[in-house]
């Protein structure tokens, strides 16, 4: 879970096969009926798939979580009240108290916020990214492609973690406690520098098929511009595979946050997040492995629960399973 | 009077080879197209045959200007092809269209067929005035003999021959004068091959269009075409009205080709005159030198791989690019 | 008369889908002798590759299942056979060659080593005899320099020599029996003409049976003794090629004819067929062919025909056969 670019590499193959393949065995008059696009047919199929409904009810959960914490606690995350030391799970405090003498529970529920926004906007900022210098890698002349693809390589090059570790501890000392607003920032934009070279090039990948299909060169032949042509054809067919991995890299970029929190570069108190709890159990997980067990769950829940909602989406976008 | 609309000189499109990991060296090139001349006369046909690699394709993607070519000339209406610039090349644009091989991917599947069709019109804003294009799509539709109702739905509801009826809509929106058709029946089914044989046959005696008719299928470019063009490993072997190369043919690759053809009537089992060349075709990367088809011909002798055979009218008559063309009947 | 050496009979393959059932094949009949050549001819959606891979065993079941029918070769029912002992048939007594050579062969092996394999595990041959056999073989499908190309991978040959070499390992175990399924579509004409040649000469030498799969029928002109025209799932005629051009007995055979544009003849309209083939989902009632029939009536549309008979061995699914067939 500590490299989230291991989750892009069988995607960039599928982003090629994806885009080039819509042939149909049955040429037949039965197609017709109401106007139906990709989308739509891609809705109606995975609306009918339980893991599909099961994900998105478990990601609902835990956004909801992040919005509203007071609907699931009512208990104040940042009473800590010493005379509860690791007191383990009990009727007052489902997932018992910390080694502060925080509730366990209500933290993992406060803490959700934090993690789902490292999560949403490193993917965001990967994914734009990516996206902008894969299309121009894909779409221009070889040259300006070689120099992106090698400035991508150079940064896809660097092991994760070390790669996070160096950038974290250079934007902070290990002793400073920057504001959560800072420190979220940090964390996001180490995550995207270290990750975006996936999603171009799979975005990259998906262009070039995209570019040579005919119905470019249909566009071309009337006169179509490079704008036209980029936004109007290659973008809506190359959105597919680089949607699906956002939804799988979202739940991996949450699991970073926790690896990075718990090496101690990441975020850290006063601010909550899964990832600092985990961090915090670190040395009481023989006495009170209450501690790191609920926020390691709900971590692990809602990752699995992304990779599922990806997978489902990427069946269900696939032209060649139908 | 036939009234040239595209003349075509000496044509050549050669692509590069590349290797290397930054900068990129040429190692080679492919000869796809070399040396190419013809001319499309106003209203007619002119069909233009061969097998895989004979640049064919090549040749439409750079009469479309979709790929700049290496050497040569074209003239479209008199004025230089290769020239435009600008406005000039937008009004360029609309005159001369083409219909794609395949119908799967030569319409993007994001889009509406409406928009499809339309989109001519939305890039030459001043063809149709942004109410009317509605309008203008569902006559469209209607030519190619498709339901006007159906403009909201998308590609794959559709089946092949119908999709090939929609590219044939959008390549007729700007109202061009040559069509350049690169093998558009190949990929359907022999029931409905016919369908859009007989509404491009239509379509050319309504609108008075010129084709280009691009194919490998000599019997369907036959039915289609006024007058041949055969080509092999980038170069015109022979050319001339449909009458005179099917008939009459002089070079022996055609010879060849139309005998390989196979006709549907058993009863001419043994009777036909039966040419097989050896081997397969060679790469366009590395053709033989002087006449290129020389490695597969019977008839090769030392002179030509020496001396290239120009396409001039030697026996009969029409123009064959052999040192030893002569009359004979295939078919 | 000798037993013929394959016999379909009766077959009916569904394909369930999550967009439901597909009436693949509805009754598929027909019979090859040794020596003989079968087209089977038809459109995309036909069946005629379906039929060919139930005969191989090759369906992936699911989606595919058989519901009906029976296939005997030398009259052993294959599909009432153990798995083991339609993988020894497979190769040894039916061989089957494709359209896409360069998908078909494997690309990491040699050519050599895919034709050997099968000699010296199927045959027990050492590998010295195995080389020398492949080297045979593919001298036999005329390829130049067999003794170096041996040891070439797939994408070192041309389309038309890597036909070849996929006929020579469908060769190497001596079948008796040959299918091809579009074995030349993907190719040029010319050389097209060249791998007909060899299939043809291939098939006289060892007197095999060859169940030619196509949409050409210019190729089944050439090359055919007896045809069988399928349509959804159907075969809607069985005839003799001479019988079948010179005549034909089905109204959706007679179209086919007349839609095609013809080398040797210009200028001639060409009739098309009007509709779409038919969604395998929402097969039409009756006749299949009814929608885009010229000729089609009420009783069309609501009963099935059956073969009618309309001389020895030449058989018609459409009620007007005769009529049809007095028109020619």
């Amino acid at each position: 879970m500590s490299d989230p670019g291991a989750s892009g590499a069988g995607l960039e193959k599928a982003a090629a096969s994806a885009v080039g393949d819509l042939s149909h065995v049955d040429d037949s008059s039965q197609k017709q009926g109401k106007p139906r696009s990709l989308w739509s047919d891609a809705w109606g199929e995975l609306r009918r798939k339980p893991t599909f409904i099961i994900s998105l009810v478990i990601i609902f959960i835990v956004v909801v979580m992040a919005v509203f914490p007071s609907l699931f606690t009512s208990v104040d995350p940042r009473a800590a009240n010493l005379d509860n030391y690791l007191k383990k799970p009990s009727a007052d405090a489902w997932f018992g108290y910390d080694v502060q003498g925080y509730d366990v529970y209500a933290r993992a529920i406060y803490g959700a916020r934090a993690s789902l926004l490292v999560g949403l906007f490193s993917t965001l900022l990967t994914v734009l990214i990516g996206s902008v210098v894969g299309i121009v890698a894909g779409y221009a002349k070889s040259w300006i492609d070689s120099l992106l693809s090698r400035f991508g390589d150079i940064f896809a090059g660097v092991p994760f973690v070390l790669g996070a570790i160096v950038i974290l501890t250079t934007f902070n000392s290990p002793t400073e406690n920057p504001s959560a607003t800072r420190i979220i920032t940090q964390v996001v934009l180490s995550i995207a520098a270290l990750s975006w070279p996936v999603s171009m090039r799979i975005m990259r990948s998906a262009t070039l098929v995209a570019k040579q299909q005919d119905y470019v060169k249909a566009a071309r032949g009337l006169g179509a511009s490079p704008l036209r042509i980029v936004f109007r054809h290659l973008l809506p067919n190359t959105v597919a595979p680089v949607l699906v991995y956002a939804t799988i890299a979202l739940g991996a970029f949450i699991g970073a946050e926790a690896t990075l929190a718990f090496l101690g570069i990441g975020l850290r108190p006063p601010v909550v997040s899964w990832g600092v709890m985990i961090s915090e159990s670190r040395d009481y997980f023989q006495a009170a492995p209450h501690m790191l067990l609920f926020p390691a769950a709900f971590v692990t829940i809602t990752v699995l629960a992304f990779v599922i909602l990806g997978d489902a989406v990427r069946d269900a976008l696939d032209p060649k399973s139908r | 009077m036939a009234e040239p609309i595209l003349e075509v000189t000496d044509l050549v499109k050669h692509f590069p080879v590349r290797v290397g990991v930054l900068f990129k060296r040429t190692i080679g090139h492919v000869k796809a197209v070399d040396g190419v001349s013809f001319t499309l006369n106003k209203g007619e046909t002119l069909g233009v045959v061969g097998e895989s690699g004979c640049g064919k394709s090549t040749l439409a993607q750079v009469l479309m200007r979709l790929e700049p070519p290496t050497s040569g000339g074209a003239k479209f209406e008199g004025r230089d092809m290769f020239a435009m610039r600008g406005a000039e090349l937008r009004k360029l644009r609309r005159d001369i269209q083409i219909v794609l091989q395949d119908p799967y991917t030569s319409l993007n599947p994001r889009m509406t067929v409406g928009d499809i069709v339309g989109e001519p019109f939305e890039i030459h804003t001043d063809v149709a005035p942004k109410g009317s294009r509605r309008r203008k799509v569902q006559d469209l539709l209607d030519t190619v003999g498709l339901n006007p109702e159906h403009i909201h739905r998308y590609p794959h509801q559709f089946s092949g021959g119908q999709r090939q009826r929609i590219g044939i809509a959008r390549a007729l929106a700007l109202r061009p004068k040559v069509i350049v058709c690169d093998e558009p029946v190949s990929a359907l089914d022999v029931s409905i091959q016919a369908q859009v044989m007989n509404l491009l046959g239509e379509l050319q005696s309504d609108l008075g269009l010129s084709y280009v008719f691009i194919a490998h299928d000599l019997s369907v470019v036959r039915h289609l075409s006024d007058r041949v063009a055969v080509m092999y490993l980038g170069k015109i072997v022979e050319t001339g009205t449909e009458d005179q190369i099917y008939e009459r043919p002089t070079h022996p690759y055609t010879q060849a080709l139309l005998s390989a053809v196979p006709v549907p009537d058993p009863t001419q089992r043994g009777r036909r005159d039966v040419i097989r060349l050896t081997g397969d075709v060679p790469s366009p990367i590395n053709p033989p030198s002087g006449c290129h088809f020389r490695t597969r011909c019977w008839k090769a002798q030392d002179i030509c791989a020496t001396e290239e055979p120009e396409l001039v009218v030697r026996t009969g008559d029409h123009p064959s690019a052999c040192h030893f063309a002569e009359e004979r009947t295939v078919v | 008369m000798t037993a013929p050496l394959l016999e379909v009979e009766d077959l009916h393959v569904e394909f369930r889908t999550r967009d439901g059932v597909a009436k693949v094949l509805n009754g598929v009949g027909y019979q090859v002798n040794a020596g003989e050549t079968l087209a089977v001819l038809g459109e995309s959606g036909s069946g005629k590759s379906v039929t060919a891979q139930t005969i191989m065993g090759i369906l992936d079941t699911p989606p595919a299942f058989v519901t009906k029918g029976a296939i005997r070769f030398h009259g052993e029912d294959l599909l009432s056979a153990s798995d083991d002992r339609r993988r020894e048939v497979r190769g040894d007594g039916i061989a089957m060659i494709f359209q896409d050579a360069l998908s078909a062969l494997n690309p990491v092996f040699t050519v050599g080593f895919q034709i050997e394999e099968q000699l010296t595990v199927r045959r027990g041959m050492t590998r010295k005899e195995a080389r020398a056999r492949a080297v045979e073989l593919l001298d036999l499908v005329k390829i130049p320099n067999a003794r170096n190309r041996v040891g070439e991978y797939p994408h070192q040959f041309s389309g038309g020599m890597r036909q070849r070499a996929m006929i020579a390992m469908s060769l190497a175990l001596d079948p008796e029996m040959l299918i091809a399924d579009e074995p030349t579509t993907a190719l040029d004409v010319t050389v097209q003409a060249q791998i007909m040649d060899l299939l043809r000469d291939i098939q006289k030498e060892r007197d095999m049976g060859l169940i030619l799969i196509t949409h050409d029928l210019g190729v089944v002109a050439d090359v055919a003794d007896r045809i069988a025209v399928m349509y959804a799932g159907r075969i809607v005629e069985h005839a003799d090629v001479y019988q079948l051009f010179r005549a034909p007995g089905h109204p959706y055979t007679e179209s086919l004819l007349e839609s095609l544009p013809r080398l040797d003849l210009k200028g001639q309209e060409l009739k098309t067929i009007k509709g779409l083939p038919p969604s395998l989902t929402n097969i039409p009632s009756g006749c299949p062919f009814h929608p885009r029939c010229p000729r089609a009536v009420d009783v069309c549309r609501t009963e099935v025909p059956a073969n009618h008979r309309l001389g020895l061995d030449r058989t018609s699914a459409c009620h007007f056969a005769e009529e049809v067939v007095s028109r020619g």
